[in-house]
């Protein structure tokens, strides 16, 4: 358990910043509740994943020594995202490397090493799995690939989720198999993409949930932007938002 | 081969004529019955694979323990090669060695016409798909026939396989009956008349057409799934039987086996022969495992030939990141758990490795030159899942990503692209926040703009693909930035 008022930086993440304030906000207001001090480097901007999973790793070096640059002072980095996170601890490293900047490697492992994924931050160094959350509202939860297999946030998600009072959890069936995101992906490959979100979709659709909760926002995007271009009624919801909503506050999508 | 004579086997269509991955899944996508086929065989495979590797206490030890092996294998790869000639010499095999299919084919041809052979029967083996290996004989005059249960299916309907292990996974019995029906007795003892769709009957109908073939022949080719280097030792692995008939029948064996499929000892087998049938079938154990050490007088084949085959292997092995692909041993676990596989099968990747070990080996053994294989690497969302069942621990996506960063070097090289163009923006907004600040006054302005709206359709390059069958969320109208500079900054850094 860490003291009161440690300095937690936040890596918001890109995606996040301009498409979906909402989920760093939450994240901010959830860590001040458990009496962390949260830091917000302005300098920060992205893992580099688009770039570096496109096959642009020259395009994706500045990521890099961008993150080292926010992100080298602070004992704690929590990010919102298993596939983010995933990225800063899988790709960061290598890239330096093949830029074959030993330097910049050096300071890259070192730094990935202290990023976390917020369920790792809560369970494993704030040490808690009720964050005293209410959220009164059937939930269904979609592990996405990148918090599974890269970041492996294990079973941390639903620990917490489960600890959050009101809240009824269906299980998702096929709930493991990806969504057909993939980042460039669903752009290169749209038709697959598309027969893999439907097929997430579909599965949602079917535990009558009014909520999908994730801790991936492009996941949730994704699967998101069918069930509402099918008139499902289906939210999303990034995991940090129900773990934020509280009895005084229930957080609205 | 000239055009008028007749051909002795069924005519294959050709891989050549299957557009690039994005546009060769639309007919597949459209193929309901295929997808129903694929979802229910990998779904049922899968179940059986976890359960199976569940059994075993240190499965991943055993894993770790395969990596190795094959690891080290590759960076002796040099010693254990000459080692193994040495011992299957010694033993009385006739080792070859092939650089490329064209070399291994024309050894087998020249083989067969020395024994004055015109027909031969094989193995259902991965190494004679890569070269071709029917085909080039076909056009020497010498039948190929297939007897695995699958492969022939696919042989005599006229087809490519689909699966590594299970090649007509994409048929479905009554596909299977209609085939056997019309091209059976053109090949061959025909079918039964009136034999229905029943599994059994089926198997029955291709039983007694391939008997004539198995006690006629005087030749057998096969693969092989192990060289033992220093007993000199030939395995092969089969659930059948019709392989154990090929193996003990013909008076002549050809085995054509990439040179990565070598073990240091016969110790390090007992690793492989618990992964690969739990990985592959979900079976404890395969029920057929033949042992070749060079000739035995009165037992199984007499001549015995084994063909060393390159083709593309040694420059794979030439690449840190890449080489790991060759610790693969055909198992096919990842091609089940793969959910891009499992909607679109195997034809759409437009090579006989299909999958997610179709997509690293594929441009890897073949280069980059064409296309359909710069398109491959690019075929799988990264979602990881090959990687948590491959029993040899191959990286999957560390490689499919490694091999996109040489596609895109490659189409660079060439000429400056669009892609390659948005690339480079991005890097320069996500090199530094003020940058990305910089851009977000675009995405605040269409939040504006769109205020709290859903975005549909749209006819705009690349997010028009996107928005054909989702909607996507309006921008917001104020970034986290701002907000926490309204909010927070202040005190704080």
């Amino acid at each position: 358990m860490l003291s009161p008022g440690t300095r937690v930086a936040l890596f918001a993440t890109c995606i996040n910043d301009t498409m979906k304030p909402s989920i760093p906000i939450a994240t901010v207001k959830l860590l001040e509740r458990l009496g962390c001090t949260v830091v917000y480097p302005s300098k920060q901007t992205c893992c580099g994943q688009i770039m570096t999973n496109t096959g642009y790793y020259k395009d994706a070096v500045p990521t890099v020594r961008n993150y080292v640059d926010s992100f080298g002072e602070f004992d704690y980095i929590v990010g919102p995202s298993g596939s983010c996170v995933g990225s800063v601890r899988e790709q960061h490293a290598m890239l330096a490397r093949w830029a074959k900047d030993a330097p910049l490697e050096e300071a890259a492992t070192a730094v990935s090493g202290r990023t976390y994924e917020l369920t790792e931050f809560l369970v494993d160094v704030l040490g808690v799995t009720d964050v005293g959350a209410y959220f009164p509202h059937r939930v269904t939860y979609h592990p996405t690939c990148h918090s599974m297999r890269i970041t492996k946030v294990g079973d941390r998600p639903m620990q917490l989720l489960k600890a959050v009072r009101g809240i009824d959890l269906v299980d998702l069936p096929m709930a493991d198999q990806c969504c057909g995101f993939g980042g460039t992906f669903s752009v290169k490959n749209p038709d697959v993409s598309i027969a893999m979100a439907s097929d997430k979709a579909r599965h949602v659709r079917s535990t009558d949930a009014e909520y999908l909760v994730a801790g991936d926002q492009a996941c949730l995007m994704n699967i998101g932007g069918v069930l509402h271009r099918q008139r499902s009624g289906i939210k999303t919801i990034h995991l940090a938002e129900i773990l934020a909503s509280t009895e005084e506050e229930v957080w609205v999508a | 081969m000239s055009p008028t004579r007749e051909r002795l086997t069924p005519e294959p269509p050709s891989w050549l004529g299957i557009p690039p991955f994005p546009e060769a899944v639309k007919e597949a996508l459209g193929k309901a019955e295929q997808r129903k086929n694929l979802r229910h065989a990998t779904g049922t495979i899968r179940a059986k694979r976890v359960a199976r590797a569940d059994e075993v206490d240190n499965w991943e030890e055993l894993r770790t323990a395969a990596a190795q092996i094959k690891d080290r294998v590759g960076r002796h790869l040099d010693d254990y090669l000459v080692q193994a000639e040495k011992a299957m010499t010694d033993a009385g095999v006739t080792v070859h060695w092939a650089r490329d299919g064209k070399e291994a084919n024309r050894i087998v041809a020249d083989i067969a016409k020395a024994k004055g052979v015109d027909e031969v029967v094989k193995i259902k083996s991965m190494a004679t798909q890569e070269i071709d290996l029917n085909e080039a004989l076909e056009a020497e005059g010498i039948a190929a026939w297939e007897t695995d249960l699958a492969e022939l299916i696919v042989q005599l309907g006229h087809d490519l396989p689909s699966h590594i292990l299970v090649p007509a996974i994409h048929r479905n019995r009554s596909e299977v009956r209609e085939i056997f029906r019309t091209e059976m007795g053109t090949y061959g003892t025909p079918a039964p008349a009136g034999v229905s769709d029943n599994p059994e009957e089926l198997t029955a109908a291709a039983r007694t057409h391939l008997r004539d073939k198995f006690l006629r022949s005087k030749m057998a080719v096969s693969g092989g799934n192990f060289i033992i280097a220093d007993t000199g030792t030939l395995v092969i692995v089969e659930s059948e039987g019709n392989g154990r008939m090929c193996l003990t029948l013909p008076e002549t064996l050809v085995s054509v086996v990439g040179i990565e499929k070598l073990l240091p000892t016969i110790e390090d087998l007992e690793v492989f022969l618990k992964l690969l049938p739990r990985s592959s079938t979900g079976e404890r154990m395969n029920p057929y495992t033949s042992f070749w050490t060079g000739v035995t007088p009165g037992d199984g084949p007499q001549d015995l030939h084994v063909i060393l085959l390159d083709n593309g292997r040694t420059n794979v092995l030439s690449d840190p990141v890449g080489r790991a692909a060759l610790r693969c041993i055909r198992c096919s676990a990842c091609l089940n758990i793969c959910p891009v596989y499992e909607r679109v099968g195997g034809h759409a990747y437009g090579s006989m490795y299909p999958g997610p070990i179709g997509a690293i080996l594929g441009p890897q053994l073949r280069g980059l030159e064409e296309e359909r294989d710069r398109a491959l690497p690019y075929a799988s969302t990264l979602c990881g899942a090959c990687n948590d069942v491959c029993p040899v621990r191959i990286p999957f996506t560390d490689i499919l990503v490694h091999l996109r960063h040489k596609v895109a070097e490659y189409k660079s090289s060439k000429h400056p692209t669009v892609e390659g163009g948005i690339m480079k923006g991005a890097g320069w907004v996500m090199s530094d926040g003020k940058h990305l600040a910089s851009v977000q006054v675009a995405s605040r302005a269409a939040g504006k703009l769109y205020r709290g709206k859903w975005i549909g359709p749209m006819p705009v390059p690349l997010a028009g693909r996107w928005l054909q069958a989702r909607d996507v969320e309006a921008p917001p109208t104020e970034t986290f930035r701002e907000w926490w500079k309204k909010n927070r900054e202040g005190g704080q850094k």
